[in-house]
């Protein structure tokens, strides 16, 4: 069974992280689109730390038998992979469209350098 | 507030008339929509040649944006796909920048009839509302849906009525008049994707009056919807989410010239 302590740290931590995102969508800081992810790892890890049982057998699954919260770090790793890989896509996105951007900035330069007012 | 009865559509002539010499513009979003653009165009000349229509093409891979121009209409042609959302805000800049009076949202996808664009503005241009909702379910007439739409349709009827304490039943008609003030409030500030549904909230929470009067629209004249079952969830989601949030920020009475953000 998972030590109590290790229980309210794990739950205290999620729900703050889930506190944190709120606040960062409220502020206007985090759109909602990328803080889904997020959200979804913390009440994941908010469920799974208050719900002891559960997390119990969840560990007897994998055959983790003498410590079950060590299941609460393989999810959060987890989740922390999936939200990375998530950034990655994110971040090749924005970089094909900040090239579009360059070069529709570089063409309207020149036309307007050069005069031009054909389309 | 507005009731929801079958109200007559207000005379042609008397918006008109009531129109006078307002700037006015139509703000037509569009992606790949070349078989219904141009039809959507004429359409709103048909019903006043004095609107001033601004094609937002939302990274078209198709004829839209030059079947546009040869119509006269302005085109803002987006680097790349931004989203309706991104799309329509564009326009909203567009109006807020030229100094336009009163706008009108119109998509190039032809499911919008512009001869009931009297009835959208009639509210707005007598003072009534500052933004107004063509609804396709204020008296229930015929427009058919997927079954995830209609059931999204529902839950954000119900959501957004609750939180703006006014009955909304169509939130996420993209066929709406805006005078200044909502050019305003819009140009600064606009949700994303899926946007109709946080505009109606932000609007009214902005203390913008809002009134949504019955329309009927039509099939999709061509091109396919975006919005897929899957993405139905996903949208529907990030959306409640976003009134949720929304709920717990403060939020200020638009001046009549706003700033950009």
């Amino acid at each position: 069974m998972t030590p109590l302590p290790v229980s309210i740290a794990a739950a205290v931590a999620s729900f703050l992280l889930l506190l944190v995102v709120f606040e960062l969508i409220r502020s206007r800081r985090l759109r909602e689109r990328y803080a889904l992810l997020w959200l979804l790892t913390g009440a994941v890890l908010l469920a799974l730390s208050v719900w002891r049982d559960g997390l119990n057998t969840i560990a007897g699954w994998f055959g983790v038998e003498t410590y079950p919260p060590a299941i609460l770090g393989a999810v959060g790793a987890l989740f922390i992979l999936i939200v990375l890989l998530h950034y990655s896509t994110v971040i090749s996105r924005l970089s094909d469209q900040n090239t579009i951007l360059a070069q529709r900035l570089a063409l309207l330069e020149q036309q307007l350098r050069e005069g031009v007012t054909e389309q | 507030m507005a009731e929801l009865a079958a109200v007559p559509a207000p005379p042609r002539d008397a918006v008109l008339a009531q129109l006078g010499e307002l700037k006015r513009i139509a703000i037509v979003p569009a992606l790949n929509e070349e078989g219904s653009v141009g039809r959507v165009i004429d359409e709103i000349h048909a019903f006043d040649p004095g609107f001033d229509i601004v094609v937002v093409d939302d990274g078209s891979t198709d004829r839209t944006a030059g079947i546009a121009a040869d119509r006269g209409a302005h085109v803002l042609r987006l680097p790349f796909n931004l989203g309706i959302g991104g799309a329509v805000q564009t326009g909203y800049r567009f109006a807020f920048e030229r100094g336009y009076d009163v706008a009108v949202q119109v998509d190039g996808d032809g499911q919008h009839d512009a001869a009931q664009l009297p009835t959208i503005l009639e509210p707005v241009l007598t003072g009534q509302a500052d933004l107004c909702v063509g609804s396709r379910f204020a008296h229930g007439s015929g427009y058919q849906s997927s079954f995830m739409r209609r059931l999204g349709i529902k839950v954000f009827a119900m959501v957004v009525s609750a939180v703006v304490g006014q009955k909304v039943t169509d939130t996420t008609s993209g066929f709406r008049a805006v005078n200044r003030k909502g050019i305003a409030l819009f140009a600064a500030d606009y949700p994303h994707d899926y946007p109709e549904v946080e505009a109606t909230v932000m609007s009214v929470k902005h203390k913008l009056r809002l009134h949504e009067v019955p329309v009927e629209m039509r099939e999709r004249a061509s091109g396919a919807s975006s919005i897929t079952a899957l993405r139905s969830v996903y949208y529907m989601t990030k959306v409640l989410l976003a009134i949720f949030v929304g709920l717990f920020r403060r939020y200020a009475v638009p001046p009549e010239e706003g700033h950009h953000r």
